[in-house]
């Protein structure tokens, strides 16, 4: 078999192969429970809790979770902006790079904060290396976040009747320290012995070998990538991203960043069904999203390999694939492999340029963050299938005219209207962002980079990017302009908290409820045919409201090409 | 939130200092065990220095020919074209770089042009090619250096860069080894 579809069945297999063990390290590790890292980690988050004054002992309600989740979010919104907007005097700017302007600085800032990282800038000329680091340190802890809010839902669920659901900063300092940093140094150790580069030098410059003076970008490289994957935040260290063979020198490190991108999403659906003690629903979730997600996936890498018709046509040797925007070193399978995988777990790195991706590929890459629930961000992936569970009892019970319940707590009006909420939010972000963008050509479609229906998809995808908080984008778009700076940080800022906040009150008022033990008479959710109804849900409510959007972009320009 | 804000604060300190000072730190120590020390590996030839990781323009006839790139292979400025499949303007360049490989590769017929070599890579500083895109320059280097085309064909072979572990990912060949070994080869 060609060795680069072996090459993405590894990957796949791989990762499928570690997350079951390390989902239930995570449950372990968010039930309190000894662990392997306890020696280290037991003294460490001790002392941090005491420096902190934080008592760790101390349950708080989902209300105050929210508030602490909220609290500290807000201190590192202003101390982002501080850093970005002083960089240029401040140490460490060996190749002298400039302060970003406000509305630059409010969109990194924020991008990072909600775990998108859409990047205006270019890596290379907009941030010192101590801008790099503080993204770095969002990258870790915002990632952490989302994982403490999955965690909340976790123990409303295994508990039976409890308004007390554990504390917010024991699940975020022990998601930090337990489960991103130990991951983030394994990765940075196959990259340092790969040939990323780890240093504080600044610019190199060399002649190269037929006599051009070339200026070469490294930095703290191998300290940044592993956990923009392990955290799926996704922002790259150069305007590259992971097609930069600095960030991405071989097959090797492009396995292994696929790996560290894709296993905790994976594992936090492990870790649900361990922590709640149902494994079997967790397996029924993984199908669901392990179907999505290669609905997605397969026919992106076959048309990536099958590459471009009208290349075709030129009467090359066109048995490569579409390698627009692609790197040899992968291939065009992996680079499709990727692309879905990034889509769908809101990593939003690249491997390969996604505007030049064909346009079905496109589609898919647009339908994965549209529907954003296979997989998903870390924690975040959690919390978004969530709603689709919820949604699908409820319409379940009513087909079979019983009161819908889940994990024996009734689902009523409250949290039908905070669900369907949510659920309809994502594509009023994305669809009336786009519909602004089209209706002020002058802001708005003047970004454009390529004609017709693809530049109405570059739009689509900058806007549907945000909401899912992916952090991908087309690149041609020329976004770093006020209205895009700003649009699309008031997007990402509402498609990353509303759908924290709402699994949460849902999850927190169904804790409160009386618990109603299971009876033959009980919807069982953990069926294949009630997975078959999340998936229906799901087809009905994410993909076809963006039908017609889709209609006008990508399927257009596949008209237009075949 | 009033009580929430001075743990925050403190929390965020501690944080910095372990994620932002100690993991750096050890992910710096870890790099210098390695080949480059962290700085990124290097190959040195008659005391110049080259990144073998990043690519370089190599438009030469001598040369073989690097892939094209949307930055000119910048390595302080990297990028794609970020071109449609469905752009004519970027059809209409892919049509003139194979039309420019025909007139410079006089002997190579058209089905033979690999598409890496016509197309612009996602970083703009592809380091490799593929095998056939290396074959098809073989005739032109041949005939301006005067080598045989057996020993070109060698050389290649040898500069083949396998799946890894024999078994994932595609075969390669870096240009620049590539081009440093096809100069040491009078």
């Amino acid at each position: 078999m060609d060795t680069e579809i072996i090459g993405v069945i590894a990957m796949f297999s791989i990762t499928l192969l570690l997350a079951i063990p390390l989902g239930k390290y995570i449950a372990k590790v968010y039930a309190g429970e000894r662990t392997l890292l306890d020696p280290v980690f037991n003294p460490l988050e001790r002392l941090f809790f005491k420096v902190s004054g934080i008592n760790s002992k101390n349950e708080m309600t989902w209300k105050q979770h929210l508030v602490a989740l909220l609290t500290i979010n807000l201190l590192w919104f202003l101390l982002s902006m501080l850093v970005l907007m002083n960089m240029s005097w401040l140490p460490l700017n060996p190749d002298g790079n400039p302060s970003q302007s406000a509305d630059l600085a409010f969109n990194t800032t924020i991008s990072f904060l909600v775990n998108c990282n859409l990047q205006h800038y270019s890596g290379e000329t907009g941030i010192s290396y101590l801008g790099q680091l503080w993204l770095m340190f969002l990258q870790f802890v915002t990632a952490g976040v989302g994982m403490a809010a999955a965690v909340v839902i976790f123990k409303a669920f295994k508990e039976k009747s409890t308004t007390q659901l554990g504390n917010f900063y024991v699940f975020f300092v022990k998601s930090c320290t337990r489960i991103l940093l130990p991951l983030s140094l394994i990765v940075a150790l196959v990259l340092v012995f790969e040939g990323t580069p780890m240093t504080f030098e600044g610019k190199d410059t060399i002649t190269n070998l037929q006599g051009d003076t070339v200026h070469v970008s490294t930095g703290p490289v191998a300290a940044f990538v592993p956990i923009k994957h392990v955290g799926t935040n996704g922002g790259g260290f150069f305007g590259a991203n992971g097609s930069h063979p600095l960030e991405n020198p071989s097959f090797f490190t492009n396995m292994t960043e696929m790996v560290a991108q894709f296993i905790i999403p994976m594992a936090m659906i492990f870790a649900f069904g361990f922590f709640i003690k149902r494994r079997r629903f967790g397996w029924m979730v993984f199908g669901v999203m392990t179907v999505g997600f290669l609905l997605l996936a397969i026919p992106n890498i076959i048309m990536e390999m099958n590459g471009n018709p009208e290349i075709a046509k030129m009467g090359i040797d066109n048995s490569l694939g579409a390698m627009e925007g692609k790197e040899v070193r992968i291939g065009a399978a992996a680079s499709g492999f990727w692309s879905i995988v990034t889509t769908v777990i809101s990593t939003g790195s690249i491997n390969s340029m996604h505007d030049s991706s064909m346009p079905l590929s496109g589609m898919n890459e647009l339908l994965a963050m549209m529907i954003n629930a296979f997989y998903g961000g870390v924690g975040a992936g959690i919390l978004n299938f969530f709603i689709f569970i919820i949604l699908a009892v409820f319409i379940s019970g009513l087909m079979v005219g019983r009161t819908p319940e889940f994990m024996g707590k009734k689902i009523e009006a409250r949290e039908m209207k905070i669900a369907m909420i949510i659920a309809l939010f994502h594509p009023f972000l994305i669809l009336v962002g786009t519909a602004l963008a089209t209706a002020f050509p002058s802001v708005g479609t003047s970004a454009i980079s390529n004609p017709e229906f693809h530049g109405f998809s570059q739009m689509l995808y900058e806007y549907t990017s945000s909401a899912a908080n992916n952090g991908s984008g087309f690149e041609g778009l020329g976004d770093n302009t006020p209205f895009w700076n700003i649009s699309t940080g008031i997007i990402l800022l509402l498609g990353r908290f509303l759908p924290i906040i709402g699994p949460v009150a849902i999850a927190g008022l169904l804790a409160e409820k009386k618990f109603i033990p299971e009876s033959s008479g009980t919807l069982k959710t953990d069926t294949s045919t009630f997975g078959l109804v999340i998936f229906v849900v799901i087809a009905i409510v994410a993909a076809l409201s963006f039908f017609p959007a889709l209609a006008l972009g990508p399927i257009a320009e596949y008209f237009s090409l075949y | 939130m009033k009580n929430h804000i001075l743990p925050a604060i403190k929390l965020t300190a501690v944080l910095i200092v372990l994620l932002v000072v100690v993991y750096p730190l050890m992910v710096w120590g870890m790099a210098q065990f390695t080949s480059g020390s962290g700085k990124g590996q290097t190959i040195e030839v008659n005391g110049k220095k080259y990144y073998s990781n990043i690519g370089q323009t190599f438009n030469d006839d001598k040369y073989f020919w690097s892939r094209p790139s949307a930055v000119d292979y910048n390595a302080a400025g990297s990028g794609g074209s970020n071109k449609a499949p469905s752009n004519v303007e970027h059809l209409q360049l892919v049509q003139a770089r194979i039309d420019t490989f025909l007139v410079h590769n006089p002997d190579v017929k058209k089905s033979e042009i690999s598409v890496d070599l016509v197309t612009a890579s996602g970083s703009g500083l592809d380091p490799h090619i593929s095998v056939q895109a290396a074959n098809v320059q073989v005739k032109r280097i041949a005939k301006i250096r005067g080598i045989a085309e057996g020993n070109l064909q060698q050389l290649i072979v040898s500069n083949t860069e396998k799946p890894f572990m024999g078994l994932f990912g595609p075969e390669r060949i870096n240009v620049l080894k590539l081009n440093i070994a096809l100069d040491n080869l009078k």
